[in-house]
């Protein structure tokens, strides 16, 4: 167990390495910087000296040493754009998106868990093939076009809910929670429905599948037999065993959802490090980018080792034999 | 700072609740990058520092002089070199400081000063002095007739306070730590700064001790200011009545902002011209199927194209009408500019076809175009349609659009051979473009001149504009030289840029052709 946890940790460090070389040689890519910073009346000798200063004249891989030097040192650099350090632009971001990513994962899980039990039991009813179907809207549109639709429903027309911005924030030391005011928390609905719908539908159809497949194994089938209620069957007995894959799923898509909040974000004006991200990418704000790229990748990791970690407390047959596998 | 802040809201408050208090709420795409007013020359910027603080001359809506901090200013009579600047009296800080001759001269230099992005507009300056403390003298390094229109952005900084919060160098990304001044502001403007959240929301209360109280409507005594991206997101925050008004309004919404009841857009045209340009230096092309010539080296070949490009199908069909076409790379408000110039050349595919013929080119040539797509109003979309006009001609392009970021380095750097490019004049004179534009590539003049245009009289001439005071000759020589960038056809114009601004119909504002609205002219009813 303490080796596989070691070896894990040391896949996850070279993994992180990896994917921040792969971003430091694509910032080239992305523009020039000094271009931004500059106005157009400046002249060649400013852009010589501000790339010279900058470090931007010097190959990627010495940019990319010089930003692990700093970063494992807690300092990020300064926001080309903003002028502030990058590490406390971040620090006043996160929580506007963790607060999303949060209410959003709660929605995605519980109703995709609730919904996929439902639609897996009563698979013949019409309610299910319903549900069944609007899923598809939610898995087939993208995101953007869904939060304009909302905006245009809920704002425009109905006039109910805000279409931008996080409302009223309150400061708790050093985060800024929307929760505890009314404008916050209406100002949350429509973001945290368009950035959990995917995640919603994909859960809930797999939970449905996974039952599905349960449901026809033997000791089901034995447990009915044996005259066990209905309900203990679906709930403890089938429904556990449909977790591990869902768990997995869950653990992975839970990143994506802070990752990919940048769609939602930019649509709803959120102020979120999605907004940050998109932001520095149209100034190719080096630093920001780095930051928030690590950033991600940190946390995809780490969510990753976790999951794996979870298999082992949730799957006996893993502890046994590793490479019998279970899903 | 900030307990003043308060303390002015909290003054306000009790004050203009019998005065009936207006907040507006305004949206727009971009924030502003920094509070310090001169590190950074760029619209959003400036904007916000207009509420805030005041240069000493100020354009109003309609883009003429205004006095601000300065009440008049002329030439010495004395000596050529030297502007006289009377200044206002009784101006006060937001903090309470007076405002002087010495809080000029300090600004100056401090915008003069290296990490300054505003340093380039102040570069014929050699001396600033204080003749008393109400009187200015700004010395050049020539006559400078221009000088004013230079200073309507150069905001006036507090000198004491600037130094007393150790901010005296401007900001400097990479310098370090961020400054005081950056993220506070103290000026002299009709509106004090409560609170900012980068990005986020930005809040201004009306300043009640502001020296035009009686002079402007000043019925706005509130600002929320947020910035909104995505312009969709923008347009439905004005169309639930969530803000009361945004810029930059995109072209296929002008029709749904306009028709709702209670909202209105406003239009004019904006200080702004968007051309292609073409290298013509070269003596091959890189990006071409020609070899061991320059195509665009003919001007026959240049004209051939312009004629091909139909301005009228342009504005009609990519800008929805919202566009001017344009014949001369001047917008209509600077000095140089005439209506017979701008009188955007027909259409013609046959004579444009004889032209090319006439030059060797009868069966075409294929080129690359290089277009930005997040830059100008439809840019993409704009450089979609040549594609399709030159094509009639036989030149066959192959377009390709990028972000601003990597378009705007490939012109600076030379590397492009066929560009889309776009520009204001921020000093209204014509002088502003030849530096930029068609002056010789060196290292003073013509960082924006990728066609590889030289020639050495046009530079001469360009030249003596910084410093002929008869306005008549000055005047004069802007015509000739624009005759010479006409006849070479050194840009293809397309056409003016439109602003659009969207509005609740309680506003009573006009559309600036800078987009910089200041608030202080806003009425509301």
């Amino acid at each position: 167990m303490l080796a596989y946890i070691i070896r894990r940790v040391g896949q996850s460090i070279l993994v992180l390495l990896f994917t921040g070389l792969v971003a430091f040689s694509m910032f080239s890519f992305v523009g020039d910087p000094i271009d931004n910073m500059l106005g157009q009346e400046r002249t060649q000798a400013d852009v010589e000296r501000l790339r010279t200063e900058l470090g931007l004249d010097r190959p990627f891989v010495v940019q990319y040493y010089k930003f692990l030097e700093q970063a494992v040192q807690g300092n990020f650099g300064l926001s080309y754009r903003q002028g502030r350090p990058v590490g406390e632009i971040l620090l006043e971001r996160a929580p506007a998106t963790l607060e999303l990513a949060f209410v959003s994962g709660l929605l995605a899980l519980v109703g995709g868990i609730g919904l996929g039990i439902f639609t897996a039991i009563r698979r013949q009813g019409w309610a299910a093939n319903v549900i069944m179907t609007v899923s598809l809207i939610g898995v087939s549109l993208p995101t953007f076009l869904i939060g304009i639709l909302l905006i245009y429903l809920f704002s425009v027309e109905l006039g109910w809910l805000p279409s931008f911005g996080r409302g009223e924030v309150t400061q708790i030391g050093g985060w800024s929670t929307g929760f505890l005011t009314a404008s916050g928390l209406k100002a949350l609905i429509l973001p945290a429905i368009t950035l959990g719908l995917y995640q919603m539908t994909l859960i809930m159809r797999l939970v449905r599948t996974e039952m599905l497949e349960v449901l026809r194994m033997d000791y089901i089938r034995f447990a009915r037999a044996r005259g066990i209620r209905e309900r203990a069957i679906n709930f403890r007995h089938a429904l556990k065993n449909t977790l591990v894959p869902v768990i997995t799923i869950t653990g992975l898509q839970l990143g994506s959802i802070i990752a990919f909040a940048i769609i939602t974000e930019t649509v709803f004006q959120w102020p979120g490090v999605g907004l940050l991200f998109i932001n520095a990418i149209q100034f190719v704000d080096i630093p920001v980018m780095a930051a928030y790229l690590m950033m991600i990748s940190v946390m995809f990791v780490g969510i990753n080792l976790i999951v794996d970690m979870l298999y082992f407390a949730i799957d006996p047959r893993l502890r046994v034999d590793r490479t019998a596998g279970g899903h | 700072m900030k307990t003043t802040g308060i303390l002015a809201a909290a003054l306000l408050a009790s004050t203009s609740l019998a005065a009936s208090a207006e907040t507006l709420r305004w949206a727009r795409a971009g924030d502003s990058l920094t509070l310090d007013p001169h590190a950074q020359n760029e619209g959003p910027t400036h904007t916000l520092a207009h509420q805030i603080y005041e240069p000493l001359i100020i354009r109003d809506m309609s883009g003429e002089f205004q006095a601000a901090l300065a009440t008049d200013w002329a030439p010495s009579a004395d000596d050529p070199n030297v502007w006289v600047f009377n200044l206002r009296q009784g101006v006060k800080y937001h903090d309470g400081a007076d405002f002087t001759a010495e809080d000029v001269v300090f600004s100056i230099n401090r915008a003069k000063s290296d990490n300054s992005n505003m340093k380039e507009l102040l570069n014929s300056i050699v001396e600033v002095r204080a003749v008393d403390d109400h009187t200015v003298e700004f010395v050049t390094d020539g006559p400078n007739p221009i000088l004013p229109s230079n200073l309507t952005n150069l905001f006036m900084m507090d000198k004491g306070w600037t130094e007393a919060n150790d901010s005296v160098a401007v900001q400097d990304v990479e310098g370090g730590e961020s400054t005081f001044a950056s993220q506070n502001a103290n000026g002299t403007g009709a509106f004090t700064l409560v609170s900012r959240e980068p990005d986020v929301r930005t809040v201004l209360e009306q300043n009640p001790d502001y020296w035009g109280m009686d002079m402007f409507p000043m019925d706005v005594t509130r600002i929320e200011y947020t910035p909104i991206q995505n312009a969709a997101t923008r347009v439905a925050a004005l169309l639930s009545g969530e803000v009361d008004f945004i810029q930059d309004v995109p072209v296929q919404d002008l029709g749904r902002v306009g028709d709702t009841e209670g909202l209105l857009v406003k239009t004019a045209p904006q200080n702004r011209v968007i051309f292609f340009g073409m290298n013509m230096g070269a003596e091959d092309l890189a990006n071409d199927d020609v070899e061991g010539a320059n195509p665009l080296a003919d001007a026959r070949v240049r004209k051939a194209m312009s004629m091909a490009i139909n301005r009228d199908a342009i504005q009609q069909v990519v800008m929805r009408g919202q566009s001017e076409p344009a014949g001369m790379i001047a917008p209509p408000f600077v000095n140089g500019w005439t209506e017979e110039m701008d009188a955007s050349s027909a259409t013609d595919v046959e004579a444009a076809k004889a032209l090319m013929e006439e030059a060797g080119y009868a069966d075409g040539f294929s080129i690359q175009l290089d277009c930005p797509n997040d830059r100008y109003i439809n840019d993409e979309a704009i450089c979609q349609a040549a594609v399709g006009m030159l094509a009639q001609i036989g030149v066959t392009v192959n377009l390709d659009a990028k972000p601003k970021a990597q378009h705007f380095p490939l012109i600076t750097n030379g590397e492009t051979d066929f560009y889309m490019l776009g520009w204001g004049v921020p000093t209204y004179d014509s002088e502003y473009i030849f530096n930029f534009l068609v002056h010789t590539r060196g290292e003073e003049r013509g960082s924006w001149n990728n066609t590889g245009y030289s020639n050495a009289d046009v530079d001469a001439q360009i030249v003596s504009l910084a410093s002929e005071t008869d306005l008549e000759a000055r005047n004069a020589t802007i015509a000739d030289i624009w005759e010479v960038v006409q006849d070479e056809q050194l840009y293809i114009p397309i056409h003016h840029q439109v602003l659009n601004w969207g509005m609740t119909d309680k506003i009573g504002i006009e559309v600036s052709p800078e987009d910089d609205p200041k608030f202080k002219f806003m009425e509301m009813n």
